[in-house]
């Protein structure tokens, strides 16, 4: 009877609407995904009553989000990888169709009105995706280009921008980062003069995610000439105006599918009209949605972390040295007790900050603090995980090289851990006096 | 005809998860165990949902037999497109040794009570895989059943069924009022999108008791023990052919 029930499940396994993707994996990453594909990492309570921060409905959100990404992106991510870019209309408007491009943008442009505990959750069952990439896209779009024009863009250009944005029919990408200017926001040189009823500009951007797939840029430029905080303005740039050149494809070690660009500007002509907000406010624009840029990093690379310790752990219990499996060498499991008390820890960080934010608090210093250690514990994590993976650890052919590579970029992107050190001594009082 | 759809929902451990069984073998461990809704009744859902969406029913209500939790699986249901939603609180003992046998006896009498026009469950779950329910539903009810349905067309008062057994597929042909039971390749269930899982929180799921029903819980099985499959010995490898035959006349196999 058992036989007949193990063969039973066994058949729905192989047969399952799942069948692809046992196939698109066979020959690459075959090794890690039948150590990890069945299995179920959450370390979330099951009864919705006792979370923290969530209830049945995130429940139900992250549990569709996951069939989505099972469905839809996760059997071509390796497709993807290879080829260095995924397709971002496609995916997106798949997204936007089911509504997850944005959960707390309001309701007349297509968003759903709800919380910011709803991104996180969001955030979080990106990181079910198997790689960095895409749910770095994914968080560009919903999280990075368009919070300054939900809250201060004109109802018109809310409507030519963020309507499409959110519903997956346009791809955004943020135009911040320039080639001399990465930390230092306040020194970028791209100028938008006015002439007239037009911005005329005149500059580049680099690091520019979805780069090359893009239909418009939110643009952080000069529009005058005054203090370096107080002269930037935040413009809605269509891509294919004429004078945008997307200079090149960046190749990257790592977040392979994610397409990086350098663009170019020689004179764009742009209408006064796509301001968002007020002329001069940018900077300070832009300021405001760092808190939830950041924690979204935090709960996105958290699961990924979660799914590294998962895989490292039924490999080294398969994988035998000096006759017996490598997980049961105390060296071993100790690591990975170590390394997942810190994922935990994170995570409670995570939902302190989240739930005091939606409350409507400043949690500036804690989402720093969340930021800097994300960077750091990832790599740690994946550094110390791959270790354990020996050679395998060292070829393509596993999940752990590849967020070993990806995760690198979290320290630096989305501002750098020097950044975060800082704006926490602000915080504590510790910065040098004038 | 009421163009009301009966479909039954059962809440399981979910399928990626690793089934443990307790130290006392009298089951399997499931506190603390991510449940989700048996892969048969979302393409059982997903069938509904699909005939509504074709104007040949009007009405989906989702069916549950279970405790408390059973309304998550519910209300996914519902974010799946189901109007509303029905209850059957059975907890503690009884939902303990619930079966086919009680299940199709609830199910028989809420579709007497909903007037329902079609039953549409999965063919089975994949806790006790028993492929039961349906079958004892259509037999309590007198009703025709087209189980196992890899095709579903509706024509006015008759189902065409096109049904997967051993040798191949078969297609049949039975009125309505019916009982279908869902197997794999019926369909691919959709996600629900966010909007609908907000929505579903607005639609109703009426709570009922089985005595309401009429319906006596009482089983006639007692489970006597639950055990883990053997575990898999390690095989032998041989040379060449006669190796092998030698091998096989030695362990009596042949």
């Amino acid at each position: 009877m058992a036989l007949l029930v193990g063969a039973l499940r066994l058949n729905l396994l192989a047969n399952s609407r799942n069948f692809y993707k046992f196939t698109s994996f066979v020959g690459v990453r075959s090794l890690s995904e039948n150590v990890s594909s069945k299995s179920v990492t959450s370390s979330s309570p099951e009864v919705a009553g006792d979370h923290v921060i969530y209830t049945q409905e995130h429940f139900a959100l992250k549990e569709s989000l996951k069939k989505l990404i099972d469905q839809e992106i996760n059997p071509h991510v390796e497709q993807w990888e290879a080829e260095g870019k995924f397709p971002a209309h496609k995916v997106f408007k798949i997204l936007g169709s089911a509504g997850f491009l944005g959960v707390n943008r309001p309701t007349e442009y297509g968003g759903l009105g709800l919380d910011y505990s709803y991104s996180v959750a969001v955030a979080e069952e990106l990181g079910n995706i198997r790689c960095g990439g895409i749910p770095m896209a994914i968080g560009v779009q919903t999280d990075m280009a368009t919070p300054a024009l939900a809250r201060f863009g004109t109802a018109e250009l809310k409507k030519e921008f963020l309507l499409p944005s959110i519903m997956g029919d346009k791809v955004a990408c943020l135009g911040v980062s320039e080639v001399g200017a990465g930390s230092d926001v306040s020194s970028i040189k791209t100028k938008a003069v006015r002439k007239g009823d037009e911005y005329v500009i005149n500059g580049g951007k680099m690091w520019t995610t979805n780069g090359t797939q893009a239909d418009w840029m939110c643009l952080l430029a000069n529009t005058s000439d005054g203090p370096p905080h107080r002269n930037k303005s935040l413009i809605c740039l269509p891509m294919n105006l004429p004078g945008v050149h997307i200079a090149r494809k960046i190749s990257k070690i790592g977040m392979w599918s994610s397409d990086t660009a350098e663009v170019f500007f020689d004179d764009v002509h742009v209408p006064c009209k796509n301001i968002i907000g007020q002329e001069g406010m940018g900077f300070t624009y832009q300021m405001l949605q760092f808190q939830e840029e950041r924690l979204w990093a935090v709960a996105n690379a958290l699961t990924s972390m979660d799914t590294i310790i998962q895989e490292t752990i039924q490999y080294t219990r398969q994988r035998k040295i000096f006759k017996q499996p490598v997980l049961y060498h105390q060296a071993v499991h100790f690591r990975l007790a170590e390394l997942q008390t810190e994922v935990e820890l994170l995570r409670s960080l995570l939902y302190q900050a989240t739930a005091l934010y939606v409350k409507g608090n400043d949690v500036t210093k804690l989402a720093s603090m969340a930021k800097l250690k994300t960077g750091r514990l990832a790599r740690e994590l994946s550094d110390g995980c791959l270790q354990y993976w020996g050679g395998m650890g060292f070829t393509s052919d596993v999940l752990v090289s590849r967020f070993y590579r990806d995760f690198r970029l979290i320290s630096i992107g989305g501002g750098a851990d020097e950044v975060m050190l800082g704006i926490i001594c602000k915080y504590m009082d510790m910065l040098p006096r004038k | 005809m009421s163009g009301r759809v009966l479909v039954g929902v059962k809440r399981v451990i979910d399928y990626a998860v690793k089934i443990r069984v307790k130290p006392d073998n009298s089951g399997v461990v499931t506190d603390g165990v991510k449940h989700s809704m048996n892969p048969f009744c979302e393409i059982a859902v997903e069938e509904a949902v699909k005939l509504k969406e074709k104007k040949l029913i009007k009405e989906v209500v989702a069916v549950s037999c279970g405790p408390q939790q059973s309304q998550e699986t519910i209300r996914t249901a519902l974010a799946m497109g189901a109007d509303r939603g029905i209850h059957v609180e059975v907890a503690g003992k009884d939902y303990e040794t619930l079966g086919p046998l009680q299940v199709s006896k609830i199910m028989a009498a809420l579709a007497k009570k909903e007037d329902a026009q079609l039953i549409i469950l999965g063919k089975q779950a994949i806790d006790d895989d028993c492929n039961q329910t349906g079958q004892m539903t259509a037999a309590l009810l007198d009703w025709p059943q087209g189980t196992f349905a890899s095709e579903v067309s509706l024509d006015g008062d008759k189902v065409k069924v096109v049904r997967e057994i051993d040798g191949g597929l078969e297609t049949i042909k039975i009125s309505t009022p019916a009982v279908l039971t869902a197997d794999l390749r019926l369909n691919t269930p959709r996600y629900a999108t966010l909007p609908n899982i907000m929505k579903a929180k607005k639609k109703k799921i009426a709570n009922v008791k089985p005595a309401d029903l009429g319906v006596d819980l009482t089983s006639r099985l007692e489970v006597l023990k639950v055990e883990e499959p053997p575990q898999r010995q390690a095989g032998v490898k041989v040379e060449t052919v006669e190796d092998l035959v030698g091998k096989l006349k030695e362990t009596g196999r042949i």
